[in-house]
């Protein structure tokens, strides 16, 4: 029984209704007060992944052992990936808090705005620790609800339409999974991911597998913007506030919807090789696709909102030719190098993405407006978005020295050397592209001359942006640092480890 | 057999509608059809041929009951769907209140 498991779920629980209710007496209470539990969270989530190592910790909700060997209570893992996706939420959730305090104060009702934070974030918190089916549901419906509200929040009509587009989507996806868990109960008479790891290793029908794998393969894709379920991501990301945007864009489709593909596939279903191949193609559709819809915008956030389709295709890819290499049964090395990729990718798309939606907001904040081409000149007048903006436009278009370089190369070395030369090919063109169109909004947003619209009482904003927007600029440097084998053994391995040990990781879970 | 494919032709009814539909109050009614045959699917699956409800007597050791954690997972999955249903409705008056009208083909500010 680990008991940091729970109090990563309990205390941003516990600050949404705090700051609801001391929120009324104390106006400036939880703006401060969400900073410093997600600071909090940040130590916490850290903690446990320098604690966790290669090891799992058990958290059984309720304290109800399991009876000859068949757990019946609800059960909170933590292993080495998921402390990793919680060190990306806390980081990623401090930086939007902090950023918050300044931003949000152009709209009103601001302690629902933190609550529906701190909500957002338990629910993912506790998406990434389940080890129980239906309880990733309820955390998963606790955080999407939340994002529907946030992405509203503007209450105008674009925020609003945004926000309708996206709950009737991400209904229909909520049906489709909960439809799965249904089917999978049906079969298995359990819950609980590692009892059905051993349930479904004994034999299944083939039909019936296949068809459970579909329903939870498009469910958590719709909410993770996978090809061809993408519609409602270009417009929620954009319309929400800026500091909800980077954490949607750079935390919660990963969260809610990355995360759960690959903890599913791997360490729930018996990798096969059809699916491993269909993940595989939509990753690759995302990727190429989401870049070139990504070309033609002239919305800042709408730009950076179709990078992330495209950037999250890279992670699939990768992934998914781990799963068919590991399927084929043939050279286990190649598929840990593409899954190391994968999730090194993931890891510094939170850091770019999240900066170049703080960045957005920053311009947006001063400028009032997110078209391209109303911009320009700012290099001036913001010297420190642009420089941060610049970092991030280098880093998610893969130059060295900047974090995205090193993955994207470990993932097309993975590709050349698992001998798919046209995914490898393809990646390098899409990095290409993605680079030809962050070169774009550097130049009309930060070089250009300014329109003839005067611009000369834009300043640098307040120092909390400023702040949030640094930090995350040395995070790009900083994580390149992962890339050297010493620290990609102590941090990366532990999770793909986890991932790839598909034979022993229900039977450890249950035996302990 | 013949009630699991009522249960997912209500489903794929609810789909239609929301596919199909243009006022947004009737696709919030379609989502809550999609709902309700997922929770009736739940319900099904939990169920056992001359099962009792779950109270178990000592005093009747052959008694056969129905399983109630399904039962347990809908009455958890209503108050989620509670809570949706509440939020969309909340959006789609926000949404008359600025655009005027419930009409889908109207609202399309959004678009590329």
């Amino acid at each position: 029984m680990n008991p940091v498991i729970p109090i990563l779920v309990i205390v941003p629980l516990a600050c949404a209704f705090l700051s609801m209710a001391l929120g009324r007496f104390v106006r400036d209470l939880p703006k401060y007060f969400t900073a410093v539990v997600m600071l909090f969270l940040l130590i916490a989530s850290f903690y446990s992944l320098i604690n966790i190592g290669t090891g799992l910790s058990l958290y059984k909700v309720g304290g109800w052992e399991p009876v000859n060997k068949i757990p019946i209570g609800i059960y909170m893992v933590l292993d080495g990936y998921s402390a990793i996706m919680l060190c990306i939420i806390s980081t990623i959730g401090f930086l939007s808090a902090v950023y918050s305090i300044s931003y949000i104060n152009r709209y009103t009702g601001e302690k629902y705005y933190y609550a529906l934070f701190c909500l957002m974030v338990a629910g993912m918190n506790g998406v990434v620790l389940s080890g129980d089916l239906f309880n990733i549901f309820v955390f998963l419906e606790i955080s999407v609800i939340s994002s529907y509200a946030l992405v509203a929040f503007g209450v105008e009509k674009n925020e609003l339409e945004a926000s309708f587009k996206y709950q009737v989507l991400g209904g229909i996806a909520s049906f489709l999974i909960l439809f799965g868990i249904g089917f999978i109960y049906w079969k298995t008479k359990t819950l609980n991911i590692a009892d059905i790891k051993e349930a479904f290793k004994t034999g299944y029908d083939k039909t019936f597998y296949v068809f459970v794998q579909l329903l939870i393969l498009s469910g958590f894709g719709l909410k993770a913007a996978i090809m061809p379920f993408h519609a409602w991501l270009p417009d929620a990301h954009s319309s929400a506030p800026s500091p909800i945007s980077a954490m949607l864009s750079g935390v919660f489709i990963k969260a809610v919807g990355i995360y759960v593909i690959i903890r599913l596939f791997f360490n729930m279903f018996v990798i096969s090789e059809e699916v491993a191949i269909l993940i595989t193609s939509l990753g690759t559709l995302s990727m190429v696709i989401g870049v070139f819809l990504a070309i033609g915008q002239w919305d800042i956030k709408r730009l950076l909102a179709y990078h992330s389709i495209s950037q999250m295709g890279y992670v699939i890819l990768a992934v998914g030719t781990g799963m068919i290499l590991i399927s084929r049964g043939q050279n286990r090395d190649i598929a840990a190098l593409a899954i190391t990729g994968g999730l090194f990718h993931l890891i510094n798309h939170a850091a770019f993405k999240g900066l170049l939606f703080l960045n957005a907001g920053a311009i947006e904040y001063r400028l009032g407006t997110r078209n391209l081409k109303e911009m320009g000149g700012l290099s001036a007048r913001m010297p420190v978005t642009s420089a941060t903006s610049f970092i991030a436009s280098m880093s998610i278009s893969g130059l060295p020295p900047f974090n995205g370089f090193f993955s994207k190369l470990i993932i097309v070395i993975a590709c050349v050397k698992a001998r798919f030369y046209l995914l490898a090919v393809l990646a390098v063109i899409v990095s290409i592209v993605t680079l030809a169109s962050f070169l774009k909004l550097q130049r009309y947003a930060f070089y250009n001359k300014a329109p003839d619209k005067e611009n000369h009482n834009i300043k640098e904003v307040a120092s909390p942006m400023l702040f949030s927007m640094i930090t995350l600029g040395i995070l790009c440097f900083l994580l390149s640092l992962l890339a050297f084998p010493s620290l990609r053994e102590s941090i990366l391995q532990p999770a793909v480890d986890i991932l790839m040990d598909t034979d022993t990781y229900g039977l450890k879970i249950i035996g302990m | 057999m013949i009630t699991y494919l009522l249960c997912f032709i209500l489903f794929l009814v609810g789909l239609y509608g929301v596919i199909t539909r243009r006022n947004l109050i009737k696709i919030a009614i379609s989502l809550s059809i999609m709902e309700v045959s997922t929770f009736l699917f739940f319900a099904l699956i939990g169920y056992i041929e001359g099962g009792r409800a779950p109270i178990v007597n000592p005093a009747e050791p052959n008694q056969v009951y129905v399983d109630p954690l399904p039962q347990a997972l809908v009455l958890t999955a209503i108050v989620i769907g509670l809570a949706t249903t509440s939020l969309l409705m909340a959006v789609i008056i926000r949404i008359y209140r600025k655009y005027k009208t419930f009409d889908i083909r109207e609202i399309r500010n959004l678009r590329g």
